[in-house]
């Protein structure tokens, strides 16, 4: 007998009494727990879009500084020096080990060519640094993740569309990484000029094929199919950013306070924050770590891989050839 | 404009030159001295006269000190030259030349129709180079040109963008060049760039590299001023820490930007009004051609969020009007008179030096065309006689060296004849011993000479 009693899907019966595995939820909660979680967010975008301060305003403490050049004599900074920061933030019990990669420098320049160039290689090596601990013989029980799980790519509000730069980088960071595209400092469009701005970006990412996050799945079940065709219509979030506080109806929130309006953040009517971070955290955190993990790290290590033998191929080959 | 005058023509000069120049050539009684008078600025008229207009003339001298203030004894009439030269000019109409700089999305276009009021170009990406529209108001007829720069700093490599624009003010500035080198001047367009506006990004950070880069390399050839684009993105104290720091960025680099300049005698509302002017440099400007519901019912030009409604032209929410009073109001005679004397004469005169034209003195020295023929006779002649002598030099040492010559030759020759002489001598001796011998008695040896070859000379 050599064929397989095995069915493509098993059936599902019921216990007849209560076993008790469903604890298992919580026992894997509880193990996660103890450890934390890891999320490491990029944030890419020209000098002045507010990237430090919707890093902030996402999860309400001062994370990063602003790296704009405040006196004359200081030279503008290089894209080379990229740098994580880690911290830790506690909610609720739950420990989320936060590391924010700024990229100083992109798009300063008179000339931006190859500006993306030390992006996607830190990208890669987090990759590479990642597949090098998991191939060892002696593997630590749990490597830490530095890899980049989500990008956000900051927009210039021009209200035309995206810039050539722009475009270059966002379908060469699209291959590696998670992208989530978002409007900056959206207070300067009205609502009109917001959605035609919208219609068009989406447009042009379209037309030059960059995939953006969140992918569709086949194991996704009707809910999060809506909730992931909610977000694509929102795509790209138009955001404003505030550390500050001001007063509203009496009430402290954050926002931006101008002589003509105050802007809060948090109002669903003035800006998309609050999609964007319930996007980020409250929906798709888990969703953005797999996805770097499955999807992204997958091909980086297959087309890693696939070299490595390559080249051992060859190698044994030209000691073959010699001997 | 000065009250009470009346069209009163004295025979005491006509006003010659565009308006803000004032080089009266004063038809006195001695025609031919040229009085130098103070230009007429658009401040102050003061009341003097020269020497020359009251009969005391100092003929040909040319004033080089201040002249004298006096007092006129009764209401001559030239205070209505102002109102001459108004007319004239509100006649022939003006011009102005205007360029937006900024990269793509700043609301360039959106700003240049809500300065001028009017829908002067649709807001897209590829406007028509140097639209020139004629706007009127009041009677007054101005030729506007705005020059787009599209496509400024939207490359990934923005390197030589300002080329493109430093040529386009080069050519203007040529073309005007030649238009005064030409015979006939009486049509002079002018089509320099007048003013060129710089719109900044509000990163709320300080200038960009580029900003500075091409700031850097106008700031000689054209009026620069800076603007903040799309202000309404800034709080307003967010705007006072940018505008700082694009200022002391600006002053870093020793760039120039075009400063409203200070009279001493005007009046005190427009001196404040160009302190605040000053004091608002750069512009943090918004721009709209829309109307919008204001939250107070009214129909205004601005912006409508769902937060608030920004008004273009409430000098509490932006710069606006500021600029516009700047632009237009005040100071557009300013800029084209300083594109005029300062930017177009430096352009000028670095153009000839290095053409290599230098300044020729000779050009203003009287000449006397007979004075100079004789000049050029005597000059000439002299240089034949020179030549002539030379000749004869040339001449004498060639005879000499021949006569050296000749006369070695004959010496030479003297001594070869006497050689010979001697030689031949000496042989007839010998012949002559001979013969005596064979006379006297025969030698034994024959003598190889028995040939007796007779070579005598006259023997």
């Amino acid at each position: 007998m050599a064929t397989s009693m095995v069915s493509s899907q098993p059936e599902e019966i019921s216990a007849a009494s209560y076993v008790g595995f469903d604890s298992i939820t919580r026992q894997i909660e509880h193990k996660l727990l103890k450890r934390g979680f890891q999320f490491n967010v990029m944030v890419v975008g020209q000098t002045g879009l507010g990237k430090s301060t919707l890093i902030n305003t996402l999860f309400a403490s001062h994370l990063i500084d602003s790296k704009g050049r405040i006196e004359p004599d200081i030279q503008p900074r290089q894209t080379t020096e990229i740098h994580a920061l880690s911290h830790v933030i506690v909610e609720n019990g739950v420990r989320l080990k936060l590391n924010i990669i700024d990229t100083p420098g992109y798009g300063d320049n008179v000339n931006n060519e190859g500006c993306w160039d030390p992006i996607v290689k830190y990208i890669k090596d987090q990759h590479s640094a990642y597949l090098r601990k998991e191939l060892t013989a002696m593997r630590d029980r749990h490597i830490p993740d530095t890899r980049i799980h989500c990008c956000l790519f900051f927009i210039n509000p021009t209200g035309h569309t995206l810039k050539p730069i722009d475009i270059a980088v966002l379908r060469k960071l699209a291959e590696v990484v998670n992208v989530v595209p978002v409007i900056a400092k959206s207070d300067s469009l009205t609502l009109e000029e917001r959605a035609i701005f919208k219609q068009r970006v989406m447009a042009e990412l379209q037309y030059n094929q960059i995939r953006l996050f969140p992918f569709d799945a086949d194991e996704l079940d009707e809910e999060e199919l809506q909730l992931n065709d909610r977000i694509k219509e929102m795509l790209p979030f138009a955001v404003v950013g505030s550390e500050r506080s001001v007063i509203i109806d009496g009430k402290p929130v954050r926002g931006r306070k101008n002589r003509w309006g105050v802007i809060n953040v948090e109002d669903e009517r003035h800006c998309e924050f609050i999609y964007l971070r319930n996007f980020l955290t409250r929906t798709h955190l888990q969703d953005l770590i797999e996805t770097t993990a499955q999807i992204h790290y997958e091909s980086f290590r297959s087309k890693q891989l696939l070299a490595l033998k390559e080249s051992s191929a060859k190698a044994q080959q030209a000691t073959a050839v010699s001997t | 404009m000065s009250e009470g005058y009346y069209e009163h023509s004295n025979g005491n000069g006509t006003t010659n030159g565009t308006y803000g120049e004032g080089r009266s050539n004063a038809a006195s009684p001695n025609g031919d001295s040229l009085h130098n008078s103070r230009a007429i600025s658009p401040s102050g008229y003061p009341v003097k006269t020269e020497p020359g207009l009251n009969g005391n003339a100092n003929a040909g001298s040319v004033q080089a000190q201040q002249p004298a203030r006096k007092k006129l004894a009764s209401w001559v009439g030239f205070s209505n030259l102002p109102n001459q030269v108004h007319r004239r000019s509100v006649r022939r109409g003006f011009q102005f030349v205007a360029m937006v700089v900024g990269e793509s999305g700043l609301g360039k276009s959106t700003l240049i129709n809500t300065l001028f009021e009017t829908k002067l170009y649709q807001p897209k990406n590829v406007p028509a180079p140097g639209e020139d529209r004629e706007i009127e108001e009041n009677g007054v007829r101005l030729k506007l040109t705005v020059v787009d720069t599209p496509g400024f700093g939207d490359f990934v490599n923005n390197d030589e963008s300002w080329k493109p624009i430093v040529d386009n003010i080069e050519a203007r500035f040529d073309a005007y060049l030649e238009q005064e080198n030409r015979v006939n001047r009486l049509k002079l367009v002018d089509n320099r760039v007048h003013a060129c506006i710089y719109f900044i990004q509000p990163t709320g950070h300080s200038l960009k590299p580029i900003d500075i880069e091409f700031m850097r390399r106008l700031h000689t050839k054209v009026n620069l001023i800076p603007v903040i684009a799309k202000a309404d993105t800034m709080t307003d104290d967010e705007i006072v820490l940018f505008k700082q720091r694009i200022l002391s960025d600006i002053a870093h680099h020793g760039i120039r930007i075009f400063q409203p300049p200070q009279y001493e005698n005007e009046d005190e509302e427009t001196i404040q009004e160009n302190e605040e002017i000053i004091s608002k440099v750069p512009f943090a400007v918004v721009g709209s051609d829309t109307l919008v519901n204001s939250p107070d019912g009214r129909q205004v030009r601005g912006r409508a969020y769902p937060w608030g409604v920004i008004e273009v032209d409430n000098e509490d929410h932006c710069d606006f009007v500021k600029l516009r009073q700047m632009l237009v109001r005040t100071h557009m005679e300013e800029l084209r008179e300083h594109t005029n004397d300062v930017l177009y004469e430096n352009y000028r005169t670095d153009k000839l030096k290095a053409m290599g034209v230098s300044q020729d003195e000779t050009v203003f020295k009287e000449t006397n065309p007979a004075a100079k023929q004789a000049e050029e006779r005597a000059l000439h002649e002299a240089k034949l006689a020179k030549m002539e002598a030379e000749m004869k030099m040339v001449f004498q040492q060639k005879v000499q060296e021949k006569e050296a010559k000749l006369k070695q030759s004959e010496e030479e020759l003297y001594l070869r004849h006497r050689e010979m002489k001697d030689a031949l001598e000496k042989q007839r001796q010998e012949l002559e011993d001979k013969k005596r011998r064979i006379e006297s008695g025969r030698p034994l040896t024959p003598e190889k000479g028995s040939q007796k070859k007779r070579f005598g000379l006259g023997k």
